[in-house]
């Protein structure tokens, strides 16, 4: 931030709750600035009306406050000391080292040309069958955890993130609790990972517009490792849902007219300008998104999960079985939409009927289950669907599962073998000669 | 000859910027804003005296008030010529493949034609013609496409082929023939012309209602709702339904002569598959590769929001000039809520007073007007070109009361509801049998073509088909409440025969390799005999024989499904199908 692009005012015409207006010239569009000494950027010119939004909030901020505006849109110092470290929704190191020496980069930079992507194709296993079975990650893929607030979505993110194989894992934490950021910072210490980490973190005790920074730094510093050296690269982002609560204060500052569920009308945008920073490049290189976003009650249909499920590669719904007492991988309403690219080819060849076979038969339990719900008589079958269902519930769909994919694969037909006969499984005959029973 | 207008940047908000300017100005007029060295392409929505505001197809970052801004005197214009099928083009017609370097550089224009390319030109009029515009001056091989080389669409009036160039080898810019207005005016014409998107093409004799079907190879659609050739349908449903795939097995299969795949603010990775796909896979009815028919007008849901809204317009253009040219093109776009929402954004932020969700007050006439640009029409020559348009809507929350929804059912013909509740039990494509519809199936035109066709009892047979699912359906809510044992055995026969029809018709798989798409023939043949069993009479013990019964029945049509048309495993499977209704058919 060379001082001579500086320029400096002292006299606001407007303040509210996330935002102050003054008179300036030579403003430009997106310029980071500082207002009292608060990090704030440029949200709309009009004539010589500048607009700043306060990422701080403006509690206490006088009209006569010092404006400083800088000459360029937020960045981020990129280069190979990001690693291990933990930063600010700014990029200022919290972790008590020295601040990052290296090139200066704009965060939120332009898109990968669609042409210029590749086809992503391999599998990113971790262990967890709810996820390599059913719902096999895809390098390249993005995809979020639908979870109430309730349920252990961070700790299977770590889990998830410390078993996947990738060359970096860049923490965005927006609204994290300070229990749960020293959880991950504990978790990747403890697994002796920390170099290969990165984090961005806003926790609750720091103002909700900051979060707003995060996604974008930690995809430039995604950015930086996928492209510049080729890493593979996986992107936690927890929680998209605080994420978007911080855009709809600003939006409603800004006056600008709420569309579903008090959301700014361009919601989707916003949100997919982050996800589709997901990507599988040429040179071998790529950025996977792992996000969390909470529902409130389990609903889908609000705003927040109803746009991300339109713009994500799938979704893991994470459930609280009462038969077995385990958090599971819910195999209804999770999906990965890129499983085809991986099951099969990088898996064995029966990848893709054990895993439907598996969920047809689990959903015969479920009717079963109405059906002795609504005081109907059980046949031998639906026993047998009931037995097994808690069976795969607890050795397969359970998320403190770590095997690889082929004893997935192994342990669901010693279940069929045990519970059906080779018709009731209807699967191709070739395979069920080869593996039920064996 | 009027000096170009220019302007200076006044405000900024987002993509929308407000623009003083000196001069004349029109209404959707592009404008290209400089900033450094590069300069960004906008287009004017609103005028009020002096200030114009302007919807930037580029990140606004950086821009300053000041800026200054050179008018370009037209709307948002399309290059058409040879070279545009099979192109991979962003919503504002940039070649995408041209590009440097693996980001989208901001104020990068890339040419949507090969300027060096040469095309053998062979001519079809004479000098002292008279021809209007629209008409084929010439035509060059596109591939294994003619096509064809037409008076100017802008070019109104009568003209008389002062010259037309001989046989031989050009390139897109050369002069392949001068016309000559009524003044005496000589006009020179190359192979490229250029039309504002945002118009229709209008260069044809007329638009007659459409009479014949076009066939997409999905059982569910070309059985129980098809569409009409130069017809419209769209597609609702909320995520997970299989809107894509569905989009893709159409894109694949559809007998049409080019598709024109508008990826309109979706995932970037599903235009990937596209990019991948098709240049390898085979068109069943010629032998051609997929991406020999096939444009691209690709504007991921992470590229500039404004453009959005172009790529529709661009891809629909495309089109229509390829009807011109006496070609079926089909249209699938790729969402058309994504357009919507950008519509939202942008009347958002000029302040403009929302209608229900935010969305501006005229989306349903601008969606009603867009679909309007499809059809069949009969071209000044008596030739006969077509568009016709399938578009899908991603309904907020998967309610399809919602303004986007209701204006585009407003605006079809043919409506593909996407149940969430079959795509949970893995029914696909899980476009839902009842309410669903095709209004073609009224229009008398088609119901003589169906006769001629296929036959005198076929739309009867799809009503009937359709009564049976119905009357299923019923049943199935009645033993829902009642209990398996609480019914007549009737309903569970009822219930049974409209599984069959789920099973074998409806239900398709689109990644096996013969089942993935159904001819015509075949699905008339399957059709028939499916209803045939739906007309016996049947006796059974109890609900449970039914069950068993129908299990059976349904196992050995869906392995003829997956047989070869006709093959021996085909009649092998149909002999063992009349093995088992002679058990337990009624005499």
């Amino acid at each position: 931030m060379a001082q001579a692009f500086q320029r400096i005012y002292t006299r606001l015409e407007g303040i509210t709750k996330a935002t102050v207006a003054l008179n300036a010239q030579r403003v430009m569009n997106d310029e980071l600035a500082t207002v009292d000494g608060r990090l704030a950027q440029v949200v709309k010119i009009s004539g010589d009306l500048v607009t700043l939004q306060v990422f701080g909030g403006t509690e206490g901020i006088a009209t006569n406050s010092e404006v400083v505006f800088f000459g360029e849109a937020p960045s981020l110092h990129v280069s190979d000391d990001l690693s291990g470290r933990f930063f600010d929704a700014y990029g200022r190191p919290i972790d008590g080292g020295p601040e990052v020496e290296g090139e200066h980069r704009e965060i939120g930079g332009p898109s990968v040309n669609p042409y210029r992507r590749i086809q992503p194709s391999q599998i990113i296993p971790t262990g967890i069958a709810g996820i390599d079975l059913n719902n096999t990650l895809v390098s390249g893929q993005k995809i979020p955890f639908f979870a109430d607030p309730d349920q252990p979505y961070n700790q299977v993110m770590a889990t998830v993130a410390l078993r996947a194989d990738v060359d970096k894992i860049i923490l965005g934490g927006m609204g994290l609790t300070n229990d749960d950021y020293l959880f991950f910072r504990q978790t990747f210490e403890n697994a002796g990972k920390l170099s290969r980490i990165i984090s961005f973190v806003n926790t609750t005790d720091d103002p909700p517009v900051e979060r707003l920074l995060i996604p974008d730094m930690a995809l430039t510093a995604a950015e930086y490792f996928a492209v510049d050296k080729n890493e593979k690269v996986l992107v936690l982002l927890t929680d998209m849902t605080l994420y978007a609560d911080a855009l709809s204060i600003v939006s409603n500052r800004m006056d600008q007219i709420p569309s579903k569920d008090s959301m700014p009308g361009s919601l989707y945008s916003d949100l997919a300008k982050i996800y589709e920073k997901a990507v599988q490049l040429p040179s071998g290189g790529s950025i996977t998104i792992i996000a969390v976003t909470t529902l409130s009650g389990g609903d889908i249909t609000h705003a927040i999960p109803d746009n991300t499920g339109y713009i994500t590669e799938g979704q893991l719904f994470l459930r609280h079985d009462t038969d077995t007492g385990k958090v599971i991988v819910d195999p209804f309403r999770s999906l990965s939409r890129l499983k085809q690219l991986v099951i099969g080819k990088q898996t064995r060849e029966d990848h893709n009927h054990v895993m439907n076979t598996a969920i047809r038969l689990y959903a015969d339990a479920a009717d079963a289950k109405t059906k002795l719900e609504n005081g109907f008589d059980l046949s031998d079958y639906d026993l047998r669907a009931l037995d097994f269902a808690k069976e795969y519930s607890f050795q397969l769909l359970s998320i403190d599962v770590n095997i690889n994919v082929t004893e997935m694969l192994e342990r669901t037909w010693k279940l069929f073998a045990k519970y059906f006969t080779k018709e009731e499984l209807s699967i191709r005959e070739d395979l069920v000669e080869k593996y039920y029973g064996n | 000859m009027q000096t170009q207008t220019t302007g200076k940047v006044r405000g900024i908000i987002a993509n929308l910027v407000t623009i003083e300017v000196d001069g004349p100005v029109a209404q959707n007029e592009i404008c290209f804003i400089h900033l450094a060295d590069t300069r960004l392409m906008a287009e004017v929505i609103r005028v009020s005296g002096k200030s114009v505001s302007a919807q930037v197809f580029e990140s606004t970052r950086g821009l300053r008030v000041g800026d200054h801004v050179t008018f370009a005197g037209h709307m948002l214009e399309v290059q058409l010529g040879p070279g545009l099928l099979s192109s991979n083009y962003d919503g504002l017609q940039n070649n995408l493949t041209t590009m440097d370097g693996v980001f989208l550089k901001r104020g990068e224009y890339t040419d949507p034609l090969d300027r060096e390319k040469t095309w053998d030109f062979k001519p079809l009029v004479r000098t002292g013609d008279t021809v209007t515009a629209g008409d084929w001056l010439g035509e060059v091989m596109e591939g294994w496409l003619v096509h064809r080389i037409m008076v100017p669409f802008v070019m109104t009036g009568t003209y008389s082929v002062e010259k037309i160039t001989v046989e031989g080898s050009y390139t897109v810019d050369e002069t392949v023939a001068v016309l000559k207005d009524e003044k005496g005016t000589s006009i020179p014409v190359t192979m490229v012309q250029r039309w504002p998107v945002k118009r229709a093409i209008t260069a044809y004799k007329q638009k007659p209602r459409p009479y014949k079907v076009m066939e997409t190879g999905v059982r569910t659609i070309d059985t129980f709702n098809p569409i009409a050739e130069g017809g419209t349908g769209f597609i609702p449903g909320p995520f997970g339904s299989g809107k894509t795939v569905l989009q893709h097995a159409i894109a694949k299969q559809a007998e049409a002569d080019i598709i024109m795949v508008a990826a309109c603010g979706e995932r970037a990775n599903e235009v990937v598959e596209i990019f991948t796909e098709f240049p390898k896979l085979i068109d069943a009815r010629t032998g051609r590769h997929l991406m020999e028919r096939t444009t691209i007008i690709c504007n991921t849901s992470n590229m500039p929001v404004a453009a959005r809204e172009a790529s529709v317009y661009t891809a629909m253009t495309l089109c229509e000039y390829y009807r011109a040219m006496g070609h079926r093109a089909l249209l699938l776009a790729d969402s058309t809520s994504r357009w919507a929402q950008a519509l939202r954004e942008m009347s958002n932020r000029m302040e403009e007073l929302p209608g229900q969700d935010a969305f501006p007050m005229d989306l349903p006439a601008i969606i009603s007007s867009f679909y309007a640009r499809a059809g069949i029409v009969e071209l000044n020559n008596g030739e006969l070109g077509s568009v016709t348009f399938i578009g899908t809507v991603s309904p907020a929350g998967g309610n399809l009361k919602e303004p986007v929804t209701e204006s585009t059912q407003k605006a079809t013909r043919c409506f593909y509801a996407l149940s969430q509740n079959r795509a949970d039990r893995k029914r696909y494509p899980a476009i839902d049998p009842m309410d669903s519809y095709s209004k073609y199936l009224e229009y008398p035109e088609i119901i003589k073509y169906y006769e001629e066709k296929l036959g005198p009892e076929w739309i009867d047979s799809i009503w009937e088909g359709k009564n049976y699912v119905r009357r299923g359906k019923e049943a199935y809510e009645q033993i829902n409440i009642l209990g398996d044992d609480g019914v007549p055995l009737e309903y569970h026969i009822n219930y049974w025969k409209s599984e069959l029809i789920d099973f074998i018709i409806l239900q398709q798989d689109a990644f096996d390799s013969i089942d993935a798409s159904t001819p015509m023939e075949r699905q008339q043949y399957m059709y028939t005999k499916i209803i045939e069993v739906c007309r016996q009479a049947f006796e059974f013990e109890d609900f449970e024989e039914c069950s068993a019964f129908f299990k059976r029945l349904i196992n050995i049509f869906r392995q003829m499904n997956y047989s070869e048309y006709m093959s021996e495993e085909f009649k092998r499977y149909e002999t063992d199908i009349e093995e088992l209704l002679s058990q337990k058919v009624q005499a």
